[in-house]
């Protein structure tokens, strides 16, 4: 901006830094902070939507945690979180593993890999539904029997639909994470292995996975906090049904908040979201053993 | 999470350790990873394949034909009935969104993300990254109902720029944390060398470090523009009007009304995703080597 130079240019510069972050923290102050205190405030409140806010005490909580429907969204939250970790995590690190290699038709493999990602979970929901569709879908078009189920229609069948197609969406990212961490593992951890006689089995495991600690600590936590957040694809997928088989958390906020005009209610489950987040980023962090604030002074 | 996003580290091996010595490969050789690697091939082209197909197959055949035959007789009907719809309002809508979104954010976070890696010893500077960081492990979709709130209350409520402002917020922790990373990897010396040349702050922001750090900035645009073009929640709840409607939503009401015109809901799919495939062609490699590098370690 100005020209100043020598020591009134350092005094300038230094006064100028802060100012560089304002843009950016007035955007996340004003639609992220606020709403974060916003919805803690709003879980104490009977609103419906529209109409004014009235200040109600611990109605809206009263009214959450005494409904048989908190334990049963929270279960089915923890459910899909713990499982589609304990199918994508192995996965991943497999074909993460096997991506980094230097073979050409791996780095083409990555490639089409990628593209489930690119679609919306809108898109992806709303093809899903017509190929698993019992009449018309892929398994009755090929007349295989075990592909022609009442998919969506039946609870623990649309709970692994669930699980397999947000697998199907995000498996290729989690795996482009760990090619990029077997990728930066020391070659000559594996030499030294080869000489002492170890295979490639026990190479994998004495080497490839402890190595790949933080790799799996990232992927694990933007998956697990990632799974909180299945909102879009489970509402055009089954709608939390059938029942309220794969109703999950996000989606049980939704319904009362926006379908049912309880936003008071839906606020105090958002409440329960956020402690969630935060718990879980907090234990992995712990984890992790590391601090983001540290490991970054040594880089700076 | 923010424990382990920290530097990308650079390739630890020499390119002449790549190719030529004894064990060079063996991390990749496995039979199992290569097993699981075909296997995933067909779990992900099996399904984009029937789509592509089915899109341009006549309705009246979808139903008679194999579904993983292509049609004999293949047509773009489909696609002709979902153009004629109000596809073109909505792929507007969504592209007008993303670009509003994706600039602003993206500018933004790059001014923080380097007022944090050069003022690190600022306290305030400090505070604003941790809010940021903050900002990763909270989901954000729980700040739904304030944001409604705040979008009514701004007079805002069905309206593009509705989209638009809380898509900049949500953009921006990540943003800043991969930005930063990169940002930290510029010699200190260069920085030092702008200086005794007499450049401001903002100078050597826009002529040093966003020349150096632009595959950063090429792979956070991309990733917002990505997240921001598929957004499903915040057109779901902060617009009403079908005119102000984004594709990912479009697509959600052509299920209902096309339900049964399978052919036309899927030929729907490719068309809300044609332009991300275009942009991932061009920007792939980008993309990919970018996300990897800011997300491991």
């Amino acid at each position: 901006m100005s020209t100043l130079t020598g020591s009134a240019g350092r005094e300038s510069r230094r006064s100028i830094l802060p100012w560089l972050a304002v843009p950016a923290l007035l955007f996340f102050v004003g639609f992220a902070v606020v709403p974060l205190v916003g919805v803690f405030v709003l879980s104490f409140t009977t609103w419906d939507g529209i109409g004014t806010i009235h200040p109600s005490g611990l109605t809206s909580w009263r009214a959450v945690l005494t409904n048989p429907g908190l334990p049963h969204a929270l279960w089915v939250t923890f459910l899909v979180m713990a499982v589609s970790w304990a199918v994508q995590t192995p996965a991943s690190i497999l074909l993460g593993t096997f991506l980094a290699g230097r073979q050409r038709y791996r780095a083409v493999l990555s490639l089409i890999y990628f593209v489930p990602l690119l679609l919306s979970s809108a898109a992806i929901a709303v093809a899903y539904r017509a190929l698993l569709d019992p009449n018309f879908g892929l398994g009755a078009g090929l007349g295989f029997e075990w592909l022609s189920k009442d998919w969506l229609g039946r609870p623990w069948l649309a709970f692994g639909v669930v699980v397999f197609v947000v697998s199907w969406q995000f498996v290729p990212f989690h795996s482009l994470i760990y090619q990029g961490g077997v990728q930066q593992i020391p070659q000559s951890l594996y030499e030294a292995a080869q000489l002492d006689g170890a295979g490639q089995i026990r190479q994998f495991f004495s080497i490839t996975l402890p190595q790949l600690k933080y790799t799996i600590i990232t992927s694990s936590t933007l998956m697990v906090i990632g799974s909180l957040t299945f909102f879009d694809l489970i509402f055009v997928l089954t709608e939390g049904g059938p029942g309220d088989a794969t109703r999950v958390l996000a989606l049980d906020m939704y319904k009362r908040g926006f379908q049912a005009d309880l936003m008071g209610p839906a606020s105090a489950i958002a409440v329960i979201l956020v402690l969630m987040g935060l718990a879980i980023a907090l234990l992995l962090r712990r984890l992790g053993g590391r601090d983001a604030g540290e490991s970054q002074l040594e880089g700076a | 999470m923010t424990t382990t996003l920290t530097k990308p580290h650079p390739q630890k091996t020499t390119p002449r350790e790549r190719g030529h010595r004894p064990g060079a490969t063996a991390r990749g050789r496995n039979w199992l990873g290569g097993l699981a690697g075909w296997l995933w091939l067909a779990v992900v082209v099996v399904p984009l394949y029937w789509i592509l197909i089915t899109s341009l197959k006549a309705r009246s055949n979808y139903y008679a034909s194999n579904p993983l035959v292509p049609p004999t007789d293949p047509t773009l009907d489909n696609y002709q009935l979902v153009l004629e719809s109000d596809f073109i309002n909505y792929f507007w809508n969504s592209v007008v969104v993303t670009a509003g979104a994706v600039v602003p954010a993206v500018a933004v976070s790059f001014m923080a993300a380097y007022a944090i890696v050069r003022g690190w010893r600022m306290r305030f500077l400090r505070v604003a990254n941790g809010m940021f960081l903050m900002g990763l492990a909270i989901p954000l979709q729980a700040t739904a109902i304030p944001v409604y709130l705040i979008i009514i209350k701004l007079q805002l409520y069905d309206s593009l720029l509705a989209l638009i402002l809380p898509s900049i917020a949500f953009a921006i922790p990540l943003s800043v944390l991969i930005l930063a990373n990169f940002i930290r990897d510029v010699p200190k010396e260069l920085f030092d060398s702008m200086r005794v040349d007499g450049a401001t702050e903002w100078g050597t922001l826009w002529r040093l470090a966003a020349p150096l750090t632009r595959p950063a900035i090429l792979t956070v645009t991309i990733f917002n523009a990505l997240t921001i073009w598929n957004g499903f929640l915040l057109p779901l709840i902060l617009t009403q009007s079908p005119s102000q409607r984004t594709l990912p939503l479009a697509l959600w009401t052509f299920q209902g009304e096309y339900g049964v015109n399978v052919p036309a809901l899927l030929a729907a799919v490719v068309l809300t995703t044609l332009p991300l495939i275009i942009l991932y062609a061009f920007g792939r490699r980008q993309l990919l080597s970018g996300l990897t590098a800011g997300f491991s370690r």
